[in-house]
């Protein structure tokens, strides 16, 4: 099995988000950029794959020069090989144009992304992917089985879940649950020594329309002061949530 | 042209969604000069959709489509699309529709902003404010593709009544190989979802343990609320990954969020800061959330939640 891991270069989760140039670009002075949290679920599971089932696992990113140490420290996680398409991620559906050709180009079975990027947020490459490689696509993915070319895979859905099965070529839009925080695996220096040596290809995009520009971006307005309740006079707290807030 | 619009049922009732949804698409129709198409799927009753500004339902009765799969209902929307003319698909944020919309965005080569939070700065250029960064900023896209899909965000946009009355028809499309099958569902019916929910309740690891959590449920049961916690009280196994709230679990855009011992990390506040009224209950008066919350208490939770709940029965009880 060919195993394909998105990852999405994303500021660290504790960063300050500041834009420039009259605020229509994030300001990465100073922000520590990481392998996005969704993405880590499912490179781990992915190496679950490599090590029991022997599945060769590629990981790959859509982006430029400064994206490559996010993509070494996955292959110092585990993975085989990586793809770094050398363009600006512009939006989604250029981004999901070009993880689908390398899909299509490189005959892969199954493709792990993220259910969202933190940073961007959009939910929409996995779908996108799945949508242009006519793959079946599983999102909220939270559990994943392959035995031969089915697979069993559970979904988060509102208030549950569910097992559904089905076939390999396979998009999951991954999340927490694929599998356990404890699983997660922090590059040891042997995986580092190691992750410098294998190969890191760039691979140069195809043409592609972008459908949706980013303008501008916005910070929300500083929140006005708390206002403090004594534990004593609950009442206030009911009064207030009543007649203030009107939200009981 | 006109703009089409995807309302959600459950065993075929509206979701309180679907009627948000239509409200906003009928906004996009009115700033567009034409009519609202709502899609629906199995609905039992499509008449209160009038109520929202819908003016017609293609309600589908199929029974292969009697549960969700995201790839035949976006197909089967982009059939509809392209009957009605539709420039414009409105969509909700549930996590069914957040599975469909970049499938039909593909199907109908149409651009998709997600997370949309208030009706289009303009519609030409087509402008849309959405949240990124997980709540810590809000971005503007412009969609250019000449179809452009929009994923509401739960709550942001409100319900708005009309005297309108929404006429019916079937709709009969063909639908694709499902090449997914259900197996099971796992699914508390008897308790409000965090995603649905207007009042979410959550607590964290202040609260000591799973076995101290009689008093969040119950909290959250005299106020129809779900129940949420923090990142490392679903790692401790104290509650369900389900109920993980934040930037790296379940987004939370309620009208309330009510959070139990929880300190207020980044993560945590990026993940519900959506929600429009929050407020703490923390024995520390130096906690971050104090900083993020519209009221809050410092206090002990095992004192002040059961009295919260006592004065919550009898504010219920006179209403
Ligand atoms: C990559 C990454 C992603 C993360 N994502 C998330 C996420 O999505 N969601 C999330 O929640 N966290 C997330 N975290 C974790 C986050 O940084 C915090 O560690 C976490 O939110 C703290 O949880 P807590 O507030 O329950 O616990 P604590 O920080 O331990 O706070 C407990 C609070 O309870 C108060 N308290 C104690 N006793 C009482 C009492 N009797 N009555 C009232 N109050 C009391 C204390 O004063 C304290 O403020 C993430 C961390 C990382 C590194
Ligand atoms: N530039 C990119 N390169 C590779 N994968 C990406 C990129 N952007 C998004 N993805 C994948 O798509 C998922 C969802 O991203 P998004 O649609 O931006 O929320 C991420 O978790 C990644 O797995």
């Amino acid at each position: 099995m060919k195993i394909l891991v998105c990852i999405s270069h994303v500021p660290d989760t504790t960063s300050k988000i500041n834009f420039t140039d009259n605020d229509t670009k994030f300001d990465t002075t100073g922000v520590q950029f990481v392998i996005n949290p969704n993405d880590e679920f499912g490179l781990t599971r992915a190496m679950w794959f490599k090590e029991k089932q022997g599945a060769s696992v590629t990981v790959i990113n859509v982006g430029g020069l400064e994206t490559e140490p996010t993509l070494r420290k996955a292959l110092a996680i585990g993975a085989d090989d990586a793809i770094r398409v050398n363009t600006t991620a512009l939006d989604s559906f250029t981004v999901a144009k070009q993880l689908a050709n390398v899909v299509k180009t490189g005959g892969y079975d199954l493709i792990i992304a993220g259910r969202e990027s933190i940073d961007y947020n959009g939910g929409m490459v996995p779908g996108m992917i799945a949508g242009l490689t006519e793959a079946n696509f599983v999102n909220n993915c939270i559990g994943l089985e392959i035995e031969g070319t089915t697979a069993k895979a559970t979904r988060e859905i509102d208030g549950g879940k569910e097992t559904v099965s089905t076939t390999l070529p396979l998009v999951i839009g991954g999340q927490k649950g694929l599998v356990e925080e404890s699983d997660l695996r922090i590059p040891n220096m042997r995986g580092i020594m190691m992750a410098r040596k294998k190969p890191l290809t760039v691979a140069e995009p195809i043409e592609a329309k972008t459908q949706t520009n980013s303008v501008a971006f916005e910070k929300p307005t500083p929140k006005g002061a708390v206002t403090l309740v004594s534990p004593d006079n609950l009442d206030e707290l009911v009064r207030l949530l009543h007649n203030e807030a009107k939200v009981i | 042209m006109s703009v089409l619009v995807y309302t959600e049922s459950d065993q075929g009732i509206f979701k309180k969604a679907a009627f948000e949804v239509a409200s906003y698409a009928k906004e996009v129709a009115t700033e567009l000069g034409t009519t609202v198409t709502a899609i629906t799927f199995n609905a039992s009753d499509t008449a209160a959709l009038g109520i929202y500004g819908i003016d017609n339902v293609l309600n589908v009765n199929n029974d292969l489509l009697k549960t969700f799969n995201a790839n035949a209902y976006a197909q089967v929307i982009k059939q509809a699309a392209e009957k009605e003319n539709a420039t414009v698909v409105v969509v909700s944020s549930s996590a069914n529709s957040k599975y469909l919309a970049p499938l039909l965005s593909v199907g109908l080569n149409a651009g998709y902003a997600s997370n949309v939070i208030a009706k289009p700065e303009s519609t030409s250029p087509f402008k849309v404010k959405r949240t990124a960064f997980t709540n810590k900023a809000f971005e503007i896209t412009e969609i250019t593709s000449e179809v452009k899909i929009i994923g509401v965000s739960n709550n942001s946009f409100g319900l708005v009544e009309t005297s309108g009355s929404a006429s019916a028809e079937e709709f009969s499309p063909s639908v694709p190989d499902l090449g997914i099958t259900v197996e099971s569902v796992d699914k508390a019916t008897d308790k409000v979802s965090i995603a649905d929910a207007e009042i979410v309740v959550s607590g964290g690891r202040g609260l000591k343990g799973p076995e101290n959590w009689g008093m969040v449920e119950e909290l959250a049961e005299v106020l129809g609320a779900a129940t949420a916690c923090s990142k490392p009280v679903s790692d401790l196994g104290w509650r369900p990954h389900s109920e993980h709230v934040g930037q790296t679990g379940k987004p939370v855009a309620s009208n309330l969020y009510i959070a139990i011992g929880i300190s207020g990390a980044i993560q945590h506040l990026a993940g519900i800061n959506a929600s429009k009224f929050k407020v703490v209950i923390n024995t520390d008066p130096e906690a971050p959330f104090f900083k993020a919350a519209d009221y809050g208490v410092v206090g002990d939770a095992f004192d002040v939640v059961p009295t919260l709940i006592e004065k919550l029965k009898t504010f219920k009880a006179q209403q």
